[in-house]
């Protein structure tokens, strides 16, 4: 059995560690690429959301180099996501592919069902050596979003431009090349303290722009243009209303116990949305509040090109603009993304912030974070 | 010696010259069709505009804007290289302060600007189609055969209205052909296409924002009278076009360019001889990821000055090195 699954921002990192210590095979599909693309838009119907077309691109790469078992999450959620594995199957088994789907879901509240499929991927039934590779796998994924947020907040302020890049780009690339989550924590905590020694400029006059939209969207640099990365050589820090370890924490941990975090999430969205609209159409109009009352300069809402929940948030948007005075802009990407003419629109936006900031400099804007 | 700034805007459609002078008068002028040729026509606009300057002219400042705003920005030395954006905002506050809703249709693009006080507020480009844009408008006038100056006038002519279905480029054709079949009249297409064009733009890119009045429209479209007509019937209030409408990029890039030059105090102009250097763009295809970006190199006098299109920047990065280096 050799596992693959899609790519999702550096989940992949963790998963490759999870399994690594269940002794596992995987086959970690390669780094999302035009290529990628072109055979995702190539099979997936046409006007499906840019993360599924990426995603089956992903199976096809990876089942070209060996795998034979897809591993997703379910969602039984009103996003479409929810039906992608099952279009994915059909799509992999008319292009002739033999390959097994494992969705990661409990079927109709199905317990059991979800342990044998666990454990049928885990290649085992040892439920506490299953918990300690997951427990390991979590600990790199946090540790992994920490440092991420870390470079979206620091990158701006570098004296010399690229240091921190080029100790990411290393961690990175040292992480992929060893097995087993101990010794991707230590790396991590390496490149963190390599981070912390890189000299900063605090006098630097930069903005703060919050990503709002789609969980996929907002964590996959390449489904997002590398927005992070562009803002950052914009000077401006960067916060993404989504991370994957964030995700987890609510579905596995606060879930369970009866508490959710997103509480303050649907509370400050209630006067616009007051019910789930799919997705994460709810989420993106009460971070984009909470941004706001944080005293962020701006929002900008990523979108892949169909997306339901995003279009009634979107639809919504101006007048939360409006009421709480954040400009909020709008991108919607899919495979006919001219590049060109996301920098200009990013360029004229932070040209816009920075206007404004100006104007209000000796106002307001004291209570930062 | 005059003190002067020059603004220059290399757009899809158009490339744009203008002169200013220190008070942030316009002096002169110049409007040709880039044709596809960026490099030749920046080229030919500044050869042109340095025999209409004469000699007693100092050029002080430069910027460029546009969609071929870097490379411009590149071949002559640009202190200030913005987008289209904020240029014609800043342009428009230049000519009307309280301005409140700039409308832009340019060749290829179209926008629009919400100014609230003074400070751009709020924008919106054509995001999935360009349709409403001066090049559609352009195809529509050469294939009736009418010159696009005198498309707009028809329009006026107008005294009954056909409806044309104007959500895209080539479903606003289709119909366009399909009402021309049915033994309409051609002033009556064109105001409907006029009006299919604005309540298009006004359904992409002004959806859920508020244009208030005073409203200024800019962009080489601006000068179709038909257009104008068709908005401040359905906008319910006038519409200004400004005496440099379709320049206005260009105006703005020299009013950033003048402020840009007054903080650092000099400027990078190459001067215009660099109309007689030789440009030359090479490009190549990187392999060392799947992501093949094609990666475009520019030469000056065979000296590579840019490097640009990589997605990782290993090739962009080492711009300023190989510069040395070559030399």
């Amino acid at each position: 059995m050799k596992i693959t699954f899609p790519h999702m921002g550096n989940m992949y990192l963790p998963i490759k560690a999870m399994f690594d210590d269940l002794g596992v095979e995987v086959v970690v599909p390669p780094k999302n690429s035009k290529k990628t693309l072109e055979i995702g838009t190539k099979y997936s119907p046409e006007l499906i959301c840019l993360p599924m077309k990426i995603n089956l691109g992903n199976y096809v790469e990876s089942i070209e180099k060996g795998a034979d078992t897809i591993v997703v999450t379910g969602s039984c959620g009103p996003c479409r996501f929810g039906y992608f594995a099952e279009v994915e199957k059909e799509i992999l088994k008319d292009l002739g592919y033999d390959v097994e789907f494992v969705v990661l879901e409990a079927p109709d509240g199905d317990i059991k069902e979800f342990y044998n499929r666990i454990s049928k991927i885990a290649n085992t039934k040892n439920m506490i050596k299953i918990a300690k590779a997951l427990k390991g796998g979590i600990s790199v994924l946090k540790k992994i979003d920490k440092l991420e947020e870390q470079v979206l907040k620091l990158r701006p302020y570098e004296k010399n431009k690229g240091d921190i890049d080029k100790v990411y780009k290393k961690l990175i690339s040292n992480l992929e090349n060893i097995t087993g989550a101990q010794k991707m924590l230590q790396l991590i905590s390496q490149a963190q303290r390599d981070i912390e020694k890189i000299p900063l400029d605090y006098n630097r006059d930069v903005l703060k722009v919050g990503l709002v939209g789609e969980i996929y969207t907002i964590i996959e640099d390449f489904a997002n243009i590398d927005i992070g990365k562009k803002l950052n050589e914009l000077g401006v820090v960067v916060h993404k209303s989504h991370s994957t370890f964030r995700w987890l924490l609510e579905h596995l941990f606060y879930n369970s116990i009866g508490g959710t975090r997103e509480k303050d999430i649907r509370k400050a969205a209630k006067p616009y949305v007051k019910t789930m609209v799919g997705g994460h159409g709810r989420e993106t109009i009460g971070n984009t509040i909470i941004y706001a009352k944080e005293g962020y300069d701006g929002v900008i809402q990523v979108m892949p090109f169909t997306c339901m929940p995003e279009i009634v948030a979107m639809s919504l948007l101006p007048q939360v603009q409006n009421e709480h005075d954040i400009p909020v802009m709008t991108l919607i990407i899919d495979e006919m993304t001219g590049e060109a003419g996301y920098v200009t629109r990013l360029e004229a936006y932070v040209d816009l912030l920075r206007n404004r900031r100006e104007k209000y400099k000796n106002e307001k804007m004291l209570s930062w974070r | 010696m005059k003190k002067c700034y020059l603004g220059v805007d290399i757009g899809s459609v158009s490339t744009n010259i203008i002169v200013m002078d220190e008070d942030e008068k316009v002096l002169d002028t110049l409007y040709i069709r880039t044709q596809g040729k960026p490099i030749e026509t920046v080229k030919k606009g500044l050869s042109q505009m340095k025999a209409r300057l004469g000699k007693d002219v100092l050029i002080c400042g430069v910027g460029t804007t546009g969609s071929g705003r870097n490379l411009g920005g590149i071949i002559i030395g640009a202190d200030a290289v913005k987008n289209e954006i904020t240029a014609h905002g800043i342009a428009a506050l230049h000519f009307v302060p309280d301005v409140k809703t700039i409308i832009e249709i340019g060749g290829q693009d179209s926008k629009i600007i919400l100014l609230r006080n003074g400070v751009l507020y709020d924008f919106a480009m054509n995001t999935v189609c360009a349709a409403g844009t001066g090049s559609f408008l352009d195809r529509q006038a050469e294939r009736l055969g009418i010159p696009i100056e005198e498309f707009g006038k028809l329009a006026l002519k107008s005294k009954a209205t056909v409806r044309i279905a104007g959500r895209c480029a080539v479903f606003a054709e289709s119909d366009m052909i399909h009402k021309q079949q049915l033994g309409h009249n051609q002033e009556d297409i064109i105001n409907g296409l006029c009006e299919a064009l604005v309540r298009n733009y006004l359904n992409n890119l002004g959806k859920g924002k508020e244009i208030q009045s005073p409203v200024i429209f800019q962009g080489g479209v601006a000068a179709n009278i038909g257009i104008r007509k068709a908005f401040e019937r359905i906008l319910g209030c006038e519409v200004i076009v400004p005496r440099f409408a379709s320049v206005m990029g260009a105006i703005g890039s020299a009013l950033l360019a003048k402020k840009e030059v007054a903080k650092k105090g000099t400027t990078n102009f190459k001067g215009f001889e660099v109309a007689d250097s030789n440009y030359t763009v090479k490009s190549f295809e990187c392999e060392h990821c799947p992501n093949m970006c094609e990666v475009v190199e520019f030469y000056r006098d065979e000296i590579i000055v840019a490097r640009w299109g990589d997605k990782c920047g290993r090739w962009s990065n080492i711009n300023v090195q190989s510069e040395k280096l070559a030399q």
